[in-house]
């Protein structure tokens, strides 16, 4: 028996679209002439990509399509069979197996190679391998863009300087001999102006889980109200109006005193625990995944994951009066590229302006640029608010990392303890 | 320490003592030694030792806690897919066997060890911390200027951390310092390449570990008097196959797993164990600005490994290929530890590079706390008969 198909909202239909349009300008490149870049989510430079009439497709995107499409488990053992490592990334494997059964998109047509690497490598060391790798298999131009970490808890003139000569001095140039295309700042700042706009709108959509009930879900939920800003429409038109409509929504959901609309088509009213949650989402049982939190009345307020492509809820905004050095700036304040102690403030700050039960971990086991530490992040936060913390472990795309009986287990150990915590007894904060 | 009359014996065993030790009582004498002194400790892969020296500090290697040393607060910061190296380095730390140590300084190697320096800035806060972050940039009017004000960075942070200013001159001594100690490193790898009878790896690593952890200066005293020695010594000459070991740049193997792979006949010959005495390449500049001179070297002759970026995708391995050929080792084996990112990710492109040139190799894991060595013994020794055999 087939899954019923999942209710959407009208700005999930309209993102769907936009995805789907975005596919096919990538898979019909040969038709076009349009050139195609590859590139990730944390550091994407989407607006300057534009300005080169550049396509930008992003594998980790499309291993989560695979992912949700339940075809990444294949992929992902024919790369190990070819000597990739049961040990690294599972989106690295899904990608690289991708390729070796077709690579076809999923509007079923054939991804063209790509016509440039664009390495902005920001906040994880794997996406400098994965290009490597996809290098060997592509033989086209790469450009890398180093991207330095906070590891001090903030960046410095010198990071900033760094980020700007590389655009300067590799990638504009670089993007120019691929695209053929004269690079005009004045078309960046343009792009840049309609990101910020997209970006109010967002932020204000996030900044609504403080809302109580929550007419948004920041986790689920919020993998869906990121996407246009995470991936290739940061800086359209598009995204302008997609935001626009969310935020529509939400103001239409606050008003109804109406939490978020599940895949089922109920609105999900009665929430009774307010979780911050750390991490990316499993992909290969979303829905699934999704059904556990709201089944037991468990509604995300704020999350992590929501702040891998920019942390905008902290007051960045892309700034079409000083382009490049605010591409930098953006670069430098994805959320994996912050230090452990400013991943443990942020976490803390969520907790209590969202007023949260406490934090939940998704500990991610292809991922360790958000998981390693996150041990110790769970402790930290718990002893700072004295709220309850748990951690339940999954992967990214690699079904044979997702036990739902596990997850499901610790999940309602994690409520039983947040009830215990409310009604006074049991102070101690032992993690689920 | 010096003495023309120290067997190699002797020289081995006061290494062992020192790798060894995970109370770290060199460094703590050594501190304790003069009012004021302080240590700082720097884990894998690279970190500028000469600016640590230069500020009268002693640099001391964290390599984890060895096969010795049993985890059992470490374990509960990590996950179980995590390598071995954070949890114990977690376990020295919250051991207080670190507790005279006012320093660390995390170089990138992988998101691992980057958050593990977070994850310190938590735990000690007394302790000056720093993410030491080299440029994957390797243009010198990019990447090399970045770099130079990282290192200037680097050097107001160990000022303040000493409450004393460091001079250009500090930093050129010390550069001259470890040019000869890079000199010396060379020379004995050389020597094991040539004659590796008479230097077992089993040795040489122990050698090259303890001078991470003491004193330059007497380290290089050290080299010189472990060459002459070894020189002298008349040790049998077997029918080993000679190997390269690569991969293992980050968490170390037990020693008892370098010992398996030489007991099952071979003979290495190239390895990149505890990297950062071989990083630079070539003897930094000992004149003119110090900075530049470090990040000029750093730039244009450091070693190729994988939590380097290669530019040049057509060139991605070759430098393996060409120390291969310069050892004259016959096969590779490509030993990682366990969920170690960049050994893993590399090894697919270095291992094709490999059998394209021609080169038989051998892959496995490890942990730093392996025990069970059979099988490893095994997989050498079919390894070097191989090569025996058909090569």
């Amino acid at each position: 028996m087939s899954k019923p198909e999942a209710v959407k909202e009208a700005s999930m239909e309209m993102q769907k679209a936009m995805i789907a349009r975005n596919y096919d300008a990538i898979t019909s490149k040969h038709e076009t002439g349009r050139k195609v870049s590859s590139t990730f989510v944390p550091g994407n430079l989407n607006e300057l990509l534009m300005c080169f009439d550049i396509v930008n497709n992003l594998p980790e995107i499309n291993a989560i399509q695979a992912g949700m499409r339940k075809a990444s488990g294949g992929y992902i053992m024919e790369a190990e069979k070819s000597g990739h490592s049961e040990d690294v990334c599972t989106y690295v494997k899904a990608d690289i197996g991708q390729m070796s059964k077709g690579n076809i998109a999923p509007n079923g047509k054939p991804y063209p190679n790509p016509d440039v690497l664009m390495l902005s490598y920001t906040g994880c060391y794997t996406f400098m391998k994965w290009f490597e790798l996809l290098r060997e298999e592509y033989k086209c131009p790469t450009l890398m863009l180093h991207v330095p970490y906070e590891g001090d808890g903030h960046s410095t003139k010198n990071m900033r300087d760094y980020i700007v000569k590389q655009l300067k001095e590799v990638v504009i140039p670089g993007l120019e001999q691929v695209s053929g295309v004269k690079f005009d700042i004045d078309r960046l700042r343009g792009y840049l102006k309609a990101s910020a706009k997209a970006e109010d709108d967002l932020v204000w959509c996030l900044e609504q889980g403080k809302v109580k009930p929550s007419p948004i879900d920041a986790y689920f939920g919020g993998v869906y109200y990121i996407g246009p800003i995470f991936t290739a429409f940061r800086g359209t038109d598009d995204a302008v109006e997609y935001y626009k409509m969310l935020r529509a929504e939400v103001q239409g959901r606050i008003e109804n005193h109406q939490g978020p609309l599940t895949p089922e088509g109920t609105y999900f009213n009665d929430q009774k625990y307010r979780l911050i949650v750390e991490g990316p989402p499993n992909w290969t049982n979303f829905r699934e995944f999704w059904k556990m939190f709201y089944d037991e009345g468990a509604v995300v307020v704020a999350s992590s994951y929501t702040k891998v492509g920019g942390l905008y809820d902290q007051g960045f905004r892309h700034d079409p009066e000083n382009p490049l050095e605010s591409l930098a700036d953006y670069c430098l304040g994805c959320y994996t590229n912050l230090n452990l102690p400013t991943r443990v403030d942020l976490l803390a700050k969520y907790v209590e302006e969202y007023e949260a039960d406490g934090l939940l971990i998704n500990s991610i086991k292809s991922c360790n640029s958000f998981s390693a530490g996150q041990l110790m992040i769970m402790k930290e936060v718990e002893r700072r608010t004295g709220r309850p913390g748990a951690f339940i472990e999954t992967d990214l795309v690699d079904p044979r990392y997702f036990s739902a009986a596990n997850v499901k287990n610790r999940l309602e150990s994690y409520f039983q303890m947040i009830e215990q915590k409310r009604r006074g007894g049991g102070s101690k904060t032992v993690a689920a | 320490m010096s003495g023309k009359n120290r067997t190699v014996a002797d020289i081995v065993a006061v290494c062992q003592e020192m790798f060894e030790d995970l109370s770290f009582n060199y460094a703590r004498k050594w501190k304790a030694a003069k009012p004021g002194r302080k240590v700082v400790g720097f884990l894998p892969v690279y970190s500028p030792l000469e600016m640590i020296h230069a500020a009268g500090c002693l640099p001391l290697g964290i390599f984890g806690g060895g096969d010795q040393m049993e985890v059992i607060h470490g374990d509960a910061y990590y996950q179980s897919y995590i390598c071995r190296i954070p949890r114990s380095t977690i376990e020295l730390g919250v051991t207080n066997r670190l507790d005279f140590v006012d320093g660390m300084i995390f170089p990138f190697v992988c998101d691992v060890i980057r958050n593990l320096s977070g994850m310190w800035k938590i735990m000690f806060p007394n302790v000056w911390t720093k993410f030491f972050d080299t440029p994957q940039n390797y243009i010198p009017s990019i990447g090399g200027t970045y770099y130079e004000q990282e290192l200037l960075e680097l050097k107001e942070g160990l000022e303040h951390m000493t409450g004393r200013k460091i001079s250009d001159d500090d930093i050129r001594n010390s550069i001259k310092l470890y040019n000869e100690n890079r000199r010396l490193v060379r020379e004995v790898y050389a020597f094991r390449a040539k004659e590796p009878w008479k230097a077992p790896t089993s040795e040489i690593y122990l050698l090259m570990r303890a001078g991470l952890m003491m004193d330059v200066e007497e380290h290089n005293q050290m080299l010189k008097d472990y060459m002459a020695a070894a020189k002298a010594e008349d040790r049998p000459k077997r029918d080993n196959v000679r190997v390269s070991i690569y991969g293992s740049f980050c968490e170390q193997p037990p020693l008892n797993l370098i010992k398996s792979i030489e007991m099952a006949g071979c003979y290495v010959v190239d390895d990149d164990y505890s990297l950062n005495n071989r990083f630079l390449m070539v003897d930094v500049p000992s004149t003119g600005n110090p900075l530049k001179a470090l990040s000029d070297t750093y730039i244009e002759n450091s070693v190729e490994t994988s939590c380097k970026y290669v530019p040049d995708g057509k060139v991605k391995g070759e430098f393996h290929v060409k120390a291969i050929k310069a050892c004259g080792a016959e096969g590779v084996i490509y030993a990682t530890p366990s969920f170690c990112d960049p050994a893993l990710l590399d090894r697919p492109m270095i291992c094709s590079k490999l059998s394209e040139a021609g080169i038989p190799y051998i892959a496995f894991k490890y942990a730093e706390n392996s025990g069970q060595m059979q099988p490893i013994r095994e997989q050498a020794g079919t390894f070097a008969d191989s090569i025996k055999l058909w090569s």
